[in-house]
C-alpha cells in the first residue's frame, strides 16, 4: 500500500459501533451507508439483533447548505459559459476571458460571504462562521492563484497585483480607519498609529499622508519632520504599466528615493518623533523594524508583501518562492506553526500548481473548490504539462480508472457529490457532459438511479437522456413509469409510456390488458387513446390488433357495415389477429351476417368459413370434449355456420342475378 | 437586459405568480408568490419587489425581492393559481389540493382548507397537475385522469369526472363560468362542459396524427374561444376551439417542452413562453388594424368576421392571432433571458412586470417588459 498524504480523520458516528458490534459500509457516489452488524462476531451469538438504523456519512456536507447552494448554482452558470469558450480565440483576448471568469467566480465567492456573515451575526450556530472563514481562505487563495496562474503579471505589475490581493484580504484597516477618523480627535485616538502604520504596509501612501496630516497639523513643533515623512511618502514611485517608463527606468528612480529614506535615517531626521522614525524604517525596507509590525500585518504573506513593496519591487514572479519561503520562516517562530493554509499559500507562490491543488483537496470540506479551479486553470492550458503528475497526487486513488486527467478527476467527484443530492442533480448534468472520459458513464449510471416522483420529473430525466442519445437509460425511464402506470390501473398512460420507449413487448402486454378487459366488458375503455394511436399503432403486432379492431367497431357504430365487414375479414387472414380471438372475431360478423342487405361477398364468405374451419379443426382434438360439454359454445358454433350459409346463398344468387 | 433582477433563492422553483392587484388601482404588482419542486422540504413563499419602500441599503438591493414569508408545503408544488387577492391555490405531488390564506397584516401564510388525495388512484396518491380557478369555483386534473369540481367555500367536492382521460392531464384553464378545457399528454385538448352530466367531453380537439404530448394552454383573456398551447416539441399552436381539428397557426418556439404559455392579461397581442431548454420567449403580434380584413386569407377572414359577429361587432376585438398565415410576417419573438442553461418552469406576467423561476434556483423579475 502506498503511503498516505495525511493521517485521514476519525469521525464519530453518534449511537452507532457501540457494544462492539461490528460496522458494515457501502460507497455511494457523494456518502458512504453504514449499518451494524453481527457478522464475524461468533462469541455473542444470540445476543441479540443488530441496530435498526443505517447511518448515512457524508463526506461532503456543505452541498445541504442553503446558502451555499447559491454558489453552487451561479457557479454552475460561469462553468458553463467557460466550457463554451472556442478555441479559435486570439490568446490574448482568451487570457482576459479567462481573468474575467475567475473574477465571476470571486464575486460569486464574495457574494456567498457576504450573506453567510449576516447569517452567523445573527445567530450562535458556529456552522456559519465556520463556512465564512472557509469561504475567505478559498476566496484568499483563488485571488492568489489569478495573479500568479491566469494573469501571471511579468515583474514591476506583479507586486501591484499582489498588493491588491493583500488590500483585499486585510479590509479591516478601512473600518479602524473609519473608526479612528470618525472619532472626537483622532489624533488622540489609540490605534491612530496603527492606521498609519497599516496605510503604510499596503503601499497606500496617499491615505497614509491624509491622516498624518491631522497629528501634523497640531505639532508645529515637530513640523519639519512630518513634512519629510509626507514627502517621502509622496515620492515614493508606484511602477505604472500601462505607462512608456520601462521597468530599468522605474528601479532607478526607486533606488534614488530609497536612498533619499536612508539618508533620512542616518541623518536622525525623526529623533524627537519615534513613530515617524518607525515609518521611514519601514520605508527602507528594515526587516527588524517590519516585524515589530507583526501585530499588523497579522500574515506572513501580508509581511511578504510589505517586504517585496519596500526591498524588491521589481520582484519576478520566479523569484517569489524564496522570499515567501523566508517571510513564512521570520513570522512564524516555529515551522510546526503553520496552517494548512500557509503551506497551500506557500505552494503557490512557489508555482507548484500541483501541490496547491492537493493540499487544498485534503484541508478542505468540498471539492466545489478544486473542481472549478482546476477545471479554469486547465482551460488556460496550465495542467497539461504535468498530467502524469496527477498519478503522484491521488496516489490513493486507483489512477487508472480516472485516466490521466487531474481536471476530470475532480469535476467528476464534485458532479458526483451534486448527484447525490435530491435537488441539485440538475446541475450535476451539465460537469458530467464536459468530463470527455468517463462523464457519460458517470451519468448513464446515475441518472437511472434518480428517484421520479412525479410525471414531470420523469420528462425532465427523459429529456436530459433523449438530448445524449442514452437510449437505453430512456427504455427504462420510460419502462418504469409504463409499469407504475400499469399497477395504478391505468392503462391508457402505461400504453403512452411504452410507445415513447418504443417497447414492443409491453405494449403487446398492455394490449392484451385492453383486449380482456373488452371481453369481460363488452365495451372498449379509453377510447380517446386507442382512436388516435395513428402510426404509433405498429409498435407492435397485438397493438396493431388492437387499434383495428377498434377501428372496425368504430365503423360498425357509423354503420359503414361494407368498410366493417372488409377490415374484420382482413384481421384473421392476414393473421393480425391472435387466433384466441377468432371467435370473437366470427361472432362480431353474425350481426353483419344477418343484415337484410348482403354485405359479404361469396369470396368473403367462402373465407370466412374456411376461418372457422381452421379455428374448428384446431380446437377438435383438444377442444371437442369441451364444446360438447359447453352448450353455450355449440350454439354459437351452429349459429354462426347457420348464418354463414344464408349468407352465402344470398350472395350466390345476388352476384348472379348482377352478373345476368 | 438592465431591467432584469436575478435572485437565487436555493430551491427549484416550479411556479411563480403575481399577486392580483386591484384593477381600479392603477399600479404595478409588488407582490409574487413562488412554489418549489424537488426538495426534501418544499415551500410556498411570498416575495416583495418595490422601490417605494424606504430602503435602507445600497443601490444594487433596490428592485430585489424581499422574502415576506413562506409556508411548508408537502409535496412539489405542481400548479398555483391566486384564487383573489388574499387566497392561493396549490397542486401538489401527493394529489392534494390546497387554499392557503395570506393574512396580510401579519404576513403569514396559513393553510385554509384542504383536499387529501383529491387525486388518486385505487390504493396509491396520484399527482395533482393543475389547477384553474374562476372564483368560487377551482378545478383540478391530475395523473389519475380525474377533472374535480370544487367551491371554494365549501368543503366538500362538486364534482368529479372519473375517466375524463386515459392518460395524464396536464393542464387546465377556464374558458367560461361553466366550461374548461384540459390538456394531455397524448397531444389532446379536451373541453368539459359541467352542464352535462356524464363523463365524456364536449369536444376533443387534436393535431390528426400527431401525438406530441400538450402540456401548458392558456385562454386569450377577451376571446374566450382562442387558446394557446404548448407541448413536447416546443411548439406554441393557436387553437380557435369553435374551429374544427386542426390548431390555426403553429410556430415553432422552443426546442424542448414549453412549461408554460402566458397571455398577457391586458395587452394580448402580448404572449410568452417558457421551456425546458432555458428560455423566455415574448411573442408580439401587430394587432389586425393596420392589414385590411380582404388582406388577410380566406379562412381567416370568413373567421373574423364571425369572431367579430360574436364580439358585438366590435372590429377591434379581432384577434390578431387568428390572423393565419398573413400573422407569420407581423410576428416578432424576442429572447428575455440572458444565456441559461436550466429549464424555465413558470413565469407570469402582470402589467409591465413579468416574473419566472428556474431549475437554476432563481427568480428572474422584469418590471419593465415593453408591452
Amino acid at each position: 500500500m502506498e503511503e498516505l498524504d495525511v493521517e485521514p480523520t476519525t469521525t464519530l458516528i453518534p449511537g452507532a459501533g457501540l457494544k462492539q458490534k461490528h460496522l458494515g459500509f457501502e460507497w455511494g457516489p457523494g456518502d458512504l451507508l453504514m449499518y451494524e452488524t453481527n457478522f464475524k462476531l461468533q462469541d455473542s451469538g444470540s445476543g441479540g439483533s443488530g441496530s435498526p438504523f443505517i447511518h448515512v456519512v457524508r463526506r461532503d456536507e456543505d452541498i445541504y447548505s442553503p446558502i451555499l447552494r447559491k454558489l453552487f448554482n451561479e457557479s454552475h452558470h460561469i462553468f458553463v459559459g467557460l466550457q463554451n469558450i472556442k478555441d479559435d480565440v486570439p490568446s490574448k483576448n482568451k487570457k482576459l476571458q479567462f481573468v474575467s471568469i475567475s473574477k465571476n467566480y470571486r464575486s460569486v465567492i464574495r457574494a456567498c460571504m457576504e450573506e453567510l456573515q449576516q447569517v452567523a451575526v445573527s445567530t450562535t450556530d458556529t456552522q456559519y462562521s465556520n463556512q465564512v472563514s472557509i469561504l475567505l481562505a478559498i476566496e484568499l487563495i483563488w485571488n492568489l492563484c489569478e495573479v500568479l496562474f491566469i494573469d501571471a503579471s511579468p515583474a514591476g505589475s506583479l507586486l501591484l497585483h499582489l498588493l491588491d490581493w493583500v488590500r483585499l484580504h486585510k479590509a479591516d484597516v478601512d473600518e479602524k480607519a473609519r473608526e479612528v477618523l470618525q472619532s472626537e480627535s483622532p489624533t488622540r485616538h489609540h490605534a491612530y498609529w496603527d492606521v498609519v502604520m497599516c496605510f503604510v504596509l499596503q503601499g497606500r501612501m496617499d491615505e497614509a499622508r491624509q491622516v498624518l496630516q491631522k497629528q501634523a497639523s497640531l505639532q508645529p513643533a515637530s513640523r519639519a519632520a512630518y513634512q519629510l515623512v509626507d514627502n517621502l511618502l509622496h515620492k515614493m514611485p508606484v511602477f505604472n504599466p500601462g505607462g512608456t517608463q520601462t521597468l530599468t527606468e522605474f528601479d532607478v528612480k526607486w533606488r534614488h528615493w530609497h536612498e533619499e529614506c536612508d539618508r533620512c535615517l542616518q541623518d536622525n531626521s525623526f529623533a524627537s518623533n519615534r513613530h515617524l522614525e518607525t515609518i521611514c524604517k519601514v520605508l527602507v525596507g528594515d526587516e527588524d523594524a517590519l516585524l515589530e509590525q507583526k501585530v499588523l500585518l497579522g500574515t506572513w504573506y501580508h509581511l511578504l508583501i510589505s517586504r517585496l513593496l519596500f526591498s524588491h519591487p521589481t520582484v519576478k514572479p520566479a523569484e517569489l518562492h524564496y522570499y515567501a519561503q523566508s517571510s513564512m520562516d521570520m513570522f512564524l517562530e516555529s515551522p510546526s506553526a503553520s496552517e494548512p493554509l500557509d503551506s497551500i499559500l506557500l505552494a503557490a507562490f512557489e508555482f507548484d500548481l500541483h501541490q496547491v491543488i492537493k493540499d487544498c483537496s485534503i484541508a478542505l470540506n468540498n471539492w466545489w473548490f478544486v473542481a472549478h479551479l482546476t477545471d479554469l486553470l486547465d482551460h488556460c492550458k496550465l495542467l497539461q504539462s504535468h498530467n502524469l503528475q496527477c498519478h503522484v497526487l491521488f496516489n490513493c486513488v486507483c489512477v487508472c480508472s480516472f485516466g490521466s486527467n487531474l481536471r476530470e478527476f475532480l469535476v467528476l467527484e464534485y458532479a458526483s457529490g451534486l448527484f447525490s443530492h435530491h435537488s441539485l442533480w440538475q446541475l450535476a448534468v451539465d460537469y458530467f457532459d464536459h468530463c470527455p472520459e468517463f462523464g457519460r458513464v458517470y451519468l448513464e449510471l446515475q441518472i437511472e438511479r434518480v428517484p421520479l416522483e412525479t410525471e414531470r420529473k420523469a420528462l425532465k430525466v427523459l429529456r436530459i437522456c433523449e438530448q445524449r442519445q442514452m437510449n437505453e437509460q430512456v427504455r427504462s425511464i420510460c419502462k418504469i413509469m409504463a409499469k407504475r402506470a400499469l399497477s395504478n390501473n391505468r392503462l391508457g398512460s402505461a400504453l403512452s409510456w411504452s410507445i415513447r420507449a418504443k417497447d414492443a413487448a409491453f405494449a403487446t402486454l398492455i394490449s392484451e390488458r385492453f383486449l380482456q378487459d373488452y371481453c369481460t366488458r363488452g365495451s372498449f375503455s379509453d377510447l380517446d387513446l386507442i382512436d388516435n394511436l395513428g402510426p404509433a399503432m405498429l409498435l407492435s403486432d397485438r397493438l396493431t390488433f388492437l387499434g383495428k379492431y377498434r377501428e372496425f367497431h368504430r365503423l360498425y357504430g357509423e354503420k359503414k357495415f361494407a368498410e366493417a365487414a372488409k377490415l374484420l375479414l382482413s384481421l384473421m387472414t392476414a393473421k393480425i389477429a391472435p387466433r384466441s380471438f377468432w371467435m370473437t372475431l366470427l361472432i362480431d360478423a353474425l350481426p353483419l351476417l344477418e343484415q337484410k342487405e348482403v354485405i359479404f361477398s361469396v369470396d368473403q364468405t367462402h373465407e370466412l368459413m374456411f376461418c372457422l374451419e381452421e379455428l374448428t379443426s384446431d380446437n377438435s382434438e383438444l377442444k371437442l370434449e369441451h364444446l360438447t360439454q359447453d352448450d353455450v359454445e355449440s350454439t354459437k358454433l351452429e349459429l354462426l355456420r347457420l348464418a354463414l350459409a344464408r349468407n352465402l346463398a344470398m350472395a350466390i344468387v345476388k352476384e348472379g342475378t348482377v352478373e345476368a | 437586459m438592465d431591467c432584469i433582477n436575478a435572485k437565487y433563492v436555493s430551491q427549484k422553483i416550479s411556479k411563480t405568480r403575481w399577486r392580483p392587484v386591484l384593477a381600479a388601482a392603477l399600479q404595478q404588482p409588488e407582490v409574487f408568490a413562488t412554489g418549489s419542486w424537488d426538495n426534501e422540504d418544499n415551500k410556498l413563499c411570498l416575495w416583495r419587489v418595490g422601490e417605494n419602500e424606504g430602503y435602507t441599503m445600497e443601490d444594487e438591493q433596490e428592485g430585489e425581492p424581499q422574502l415576506l414569508c413562506e409556508c411548508e408545503h408537502g409535496g412539489d408544488v405542481l400548479d398555483l393559481q391566486f384564487l383573489d387577492q388574499d387566497r392561493l391555490i396549490t397542486a401538489s405531488s401527493t394529489g392534494a389540493v390546497t387554499i392557503y390564506k395570506l393574512h396580510p397584516d401579519s404576513q403569514t401564510l396559513s393553510v385554509a382548507h384542504v383536499w387529501d388525495r383529491a387525486h388518486h388512484y385505487q390504493s396509491a396518491n396520484a399527482p395533482c397537475t393543475g389547477v384553474a380557478c374562476n372564483s368560487p369555483e377551482l378545478v383540478s386534473v391530475g395523473e389519475d385522469g380525474r377533472v374535480v369540481l370544487y367551491k371554494a367555500d365549501q368543503r366538500g367536492i362538486v364534482r368529479v369526472i372519473e375517466n375524463a382521460d386515459s392518460s395524464t392531464i396536464h393542464g387546465v384553464t377556464f374558458l367560461r363560468t361553466t366550461e374548461v378545457l384540459t390538456v394531455n399528454s397524448i397531444g389532446q385538448l379536451k373541453l368539459w362542459d359541467f352542464r352535462q352530466q356524464g363523463s365524456d367531453p364536449a369536444q376533443i380537439l387534436a393535431l390528426t396524427g400527431d401525438r406530441v404530448p400538450l402540456h401548458c394552454v392558456d385562454r386569450h383573456p377577451n376571446q374566450q374561444h382562442i387558446v394557446a398551447t404548448g407541448g413536447q416539441d416546443g411548439m406554441l399552436c393557436i387553437w380557435d376551439v369553435r374551429q374544427g381539428n386542426m390548431p390555426f397557426s403553429l410556430m415553432e418556439a422552443h426546442s424542448a417542452e414549453m412549461w408554460e404559455v402566458r397571455f398577457h392579461p391586458t395587452n394580448p397581442d402580448h404572449l410568452f413562453t417558457c421551456s425546458e431548454d432555458g428560455s423566455l420567449l415574448h411573442w408580439e403580434t401587430s394587432s389586425g388594424s393596420d392589414a385590411p380584413l380582404f388582406l388577410q386569407g380566406r379562412n381567416s377572414s370568413m373567421m373574423s368576421r364571425s369572431a367579430t359577429a360574436l364580439a358585438g361587432g366590435n372590429q377591434s376585438l379581432i384577434s390578431a392571432w387568428l390572423n393565419g398565415d398573413s400573422s407569420k410576417g407581423r410576428l416578432e419573438t424576442t429572447h428575455m433571458l440572458p444565456s441559461q442553461t436550466l429549464s424555465v418552469n413558470s413565469l407570469d406576467v402582470l402589467g409591465q412586470c413579468l416574473v419566472c423561476g428556474t431549475d437554476g434556483e432563481a427568480v428572474y423579475i422584469h418590471r419593465r417588459v415593453p408591452v
